[in-house]
């Protein structure tokens, strides 16, 4: 009897944490443990031994030996879980629903009465977007396509894949981007694409980790460090958008992690998870790409597109050595802004400086590329070098330029000092 | 504390019957005569002077346990406790004890160590499995809490944080066991008096198997009536827009509740002729099954667990028109030692002079 009523409630604690697990598609019966299968069409995992023993890879671990009927493993790897992180609400939680199944049935996850709603449907969200970071594949390949190419300043870069609430970062291996580790993260309470102040959204775009802020003036619901990201950058102001004070930061001290949408725009790092990063981040230079799920482009039109980029910028770099403005100004798009210009008074300049011919000599070096996460439009951010070398000019400076795909064309769209 | 305190005073007599031999059992006899009758500080002395002449006496130090507890030291109580569990870890009633004064502590883990162990050695100890249960229960209400105090940093949350600590501590959410009848956490003063004047034969051990109910698909599940406040009937104030027949549909409805309260009272209560008694001459029988044989089945099974635990929830009470028949829709959760069950259910009942009658009894699947 005792057998029997137990098995029911766990089917009942299972089913639910693999409807956790799966929005759609997915139940207890898709699983299929016997086999180390977990049935999602062709990226099966083989089970448990691949899962680090880590915080969240212990809380998965929980949840898969739940599903797995494992109700005593379970508690002993939340146990351990808890010893390591105690203030690990949701393993708290999970282990009250295991606690509880044992005392009565329980109607599903999170079954502490009278809980709110919204903190149990967080909780929900928290424990899918974990769980679901090891049931599909350990590495998005699609995230680094957003990453072109990386310059020898920028050692690792940051992509958080707000989809997901996951931040992955790599390592500059000769300028490809290398798979380093990958961290859960908060973002905005209202989700992304954030426009203006106060609208709790976590903007999206190419931004930089500046230096540390001072850990003294920053109150503990910051955590163990917060990096202030460039929001809003050349392209958001020339949007309009605004708000500021966008942050990379800790967690309070009373809890291990937040849920994955409740900050006020900033994207939040478990304070242990934060501390690793500290080494990287402390150069207050490391890129932060803010993504919503990867490109809806195919890997070869990407690859094409990288590769006409890189011709275009060769192609913009000899025209403006040779000196002649129409060629060098087909390089423009119609709607181009730079600090204080648009497309006519930059063009106007750069005809009367031209108009002397006077030879050139421009090297570009140290070039970064990075694909930028914008759905209206097909954009990329180019930053390098810039050595201009005349007889009457000699002048090295560090550029940003944005470039826009129009009509199959790569234009530029903004240029200005990076 | 939820966990069930008299069985301190079941397991007492267990105990004391098991084994004893007639001179013995006078002395402990009179030592739990005393107990029950709140003279603790006498029985501490008389067993204490017993078991100066017979040291070691399991029986004897099982009482001075459950004296020490009643008297409120329980640190006392688990060393006597303790010292039994170690000398006979065979007996599974110390145990228990030791778990009950554990959680009384709110250190649930011993706690459930110990029931564990009484659970090893009796595996169908039904009060070992009832308490721990409770323990679990009270353990993921621990843990629940800590997953929901929210941080306080944040004034969104922290509304969130004040409500929730006060749905959970201030408001006494029932937990599914305090609702229990049982006085908290006196320790013995419930032994029935009768079974001390029993003779001394030895009492076949009282623990009862635990929940022997076959199925778990069992009909009807049973209940117990919580404290509830009538479900929200017309607000006298709102009532005198329409005198006479709001006021007395609320009336009909008092009544329509107190009946089906006290149909979940008698099930709790395992009271299995007040039970039955609440099933009016037209109750349809469940299946087509004749009156007699449905009878016979309800009565076996709520003889048979040692205890039964029926609350209702989300009463919903609607009148006929013609006010003499109520259709009563609630949750119900069922608990009988191992078997805990919620269910949603409908009662149709019928006026039969001044009380009401179950008429049909409907589960919703």
């Amino acid at each position: 009897m005792k057998q029997r009523k137990h098995l029911f409630q766990l089917g009942g604690l299972a089913a639910l944490i693999a409807v956790v697990a799966i929005p759609l598609s997915w139940n207890a019966k898709a699983f299929d443990f016997g086999g180390l299968s977990f049935g999602r069409s062709t990226h099966a995992l083989p089970a448990l031994p691949v899962i680090p023993r880590d915080t969240e890879g212990l809380l998965v671990k929980s949840l898969l030996e739940i599903t797995q009927g494992q109700t005593h493993a379970a508690l002993d790897t939340l146990d351990e879980v808890l010893r390591i992180a105690p203030n690990f609400k949701l393993a708290h939680l999970v282990r009250g629903d295991l606690l509880m199944a044992h005392a009565r049935e329980i109607n599903g996850f999170g079954g502490a009465p009278d809980a709110s709603s919204e903190a149990i449907s967080d909780f929900r969200a928290e424990a899918r977007v974990r769980l679901e970071r090891y049931l599909s594949r350990q590495n998005d390949e699609n995230i680094p396509q957003y990453l072109w190419q990386l310059d020898r300043e920028q050692q690792h870069v940051i992509v958080v894949d707000t989809s997901k609430s996951r931040l992955y970062l790599y390592r500059n291996d000769n300028g490809k981007p290398q798979y380093v580790a990958d961290y859960y993260v908060t973002v905005g309470r209202n989700g992304t694409e954030k426009w203006k102040e106060g609208d709790k959204r976590t903007p999206l775009g190419i931004y930089v980790a500046g230096t540390q802020l001072p850990q003294k003036k920053l109150p503990d619901f910051y955590g163990a460090a917060a990096y202030p990201l460039n929001y809003p950058n050349e392209w958001d102001q020339h949007q309009g958008k605004n708000g500021h004070g966008i942050w990379l930061h800790g967690t309070p001290s009373n809890t291990y992690s937040r849920p994955p949408r409740a900050s006020d725009g900033c994207v939040v790092m478990t304070n242990p998870d934060l501390k690793a990063l500290a080494p990287i981040l402390q150069n207050g230079k490391t890129p932060v790409v803010i993504v919503q799920g990867p490109q809806t482009a195919t890997s070869e039109q990407l690859s094409a597109e990288k590769d006409d980029l890189m011709h275009t910028l060769e192609a913009w770099r000899q025209a403006w050595e040779s000196q002649d403005s129409e060629r060098y100004l087909a390089h423009y798009a119609q709607d181009f802004f730079g600090p204080g210009r648009n497309f006519d008074s930059w063009a106007q300049e750069k005809r009367r400086i031209q108009a002397a011919g006077v030879p050139a000599k421009i090297t570009l070096s140290n070039v970064s590329v990075f694909r930028y996460p914008d759905d209206a439009r097909q954009m990329a951010v180019v930053n390098f070098d810039q050595d201009y070398k005349s007889n009457n000019l000699n002048n090295q400076m560090r550029k940003r330029q944005y470039w826009v795909l129009e009509n199959k064309h790569w234009k530029i769209l903004y240029e200005g000092a990076a | 504390m939820p966990i069930r305190a008299s069985m301190l005073a079941a397991l007492l007599l267990t105990v004391l019957f098991i084994a004893s031999p007639t001179v013995k059992a006078d002395d402990l006899k009179d030592i739990s005569q005393l107990v029950n009758q709140g003279q603790d500080t006498q029985a501490l002395d008389r067993v204490n002077s017993y078991l100066s002449g017979h040291p070691g006496d399991v029986q004897g130090q099982f009482i001075k346990g459950v004296i020490l507890a009643e008297l409120n030291k329980p640190n006392d109580a688990i060393k006597i406790f303790s010292g039994i569990t170690e000398k006979h870890p065979e007996l599974p009633e110390p145990y228990n004890n030791l778990a009950v004064l554990y959680a009384d502590q709110g250190q649930y883990e011993k706690a459930r160590r110990a029931l564990e162990q009484a659970i090893k050695t009796h595996p169908s100890y039904a009060t070992a499995h009832e308490n721990l249960g409770d323990v679990y229960a009270k353990m993921a209400t621990d843990a629940y809490d800590k997953a929901l105090q929210l941080d306080k940093n944040n004034t969104r949350t922290q509304t969130k944080l004040a409500m929730v600590k006060e749905l959970f501590s201030s408001s006494g959410r029932p937990l599914p066991v305090v609702a229990k009848t049982e006085t908290p956490t006196k320790v013995a003063t419930a032994t029935p008096a009768p079974v001390l004047e029993a003779p001394a034969k030895p009492v076949v051990t009282p623990a009862p198997p635990v929940a022997p109910t076959p199925s778990p698909v069992a009909a009807p599940e049973p209940a117990k009536s919580v404290v509830q406040p009538v479900s929200e009937p017309a607000k006298p104030a709102k009532d005198k827009a329409e005198p006479a027949s709001a006021a007395s549909v609320h009336e009909q409805k008092v009544a329509v509740e107190e009946a089906v309260q006290g149909w979940a009272k008698a099930w709790s209560a395992k009271n299995v002729d007040g039970y039955l008694a609440y099933y009016g001459t037209g109750f349809k029988v469940p299946n087509g099954d004749s009156r007699h044989a449905w009878e016979k089945s309800r009565r076996e099974r709520i003889s048979a667990p040692a205890s039964i635990k029926v609350e209702l929830s989300g009463i919903k009470i609607k009148m006929d028109d013609d006010g003499n028949r109520a259709t009563v829709s609630f949750h119900q959760s069922y608990r009988a030692g191992e078997v805990a069950k919620r269910t949603s259910k409908s009662l149709v009942l019928k006026k039969g002079g001044s009380k009401w009658f179950i008429e049909q009894e409907l589960t919703d699947r």
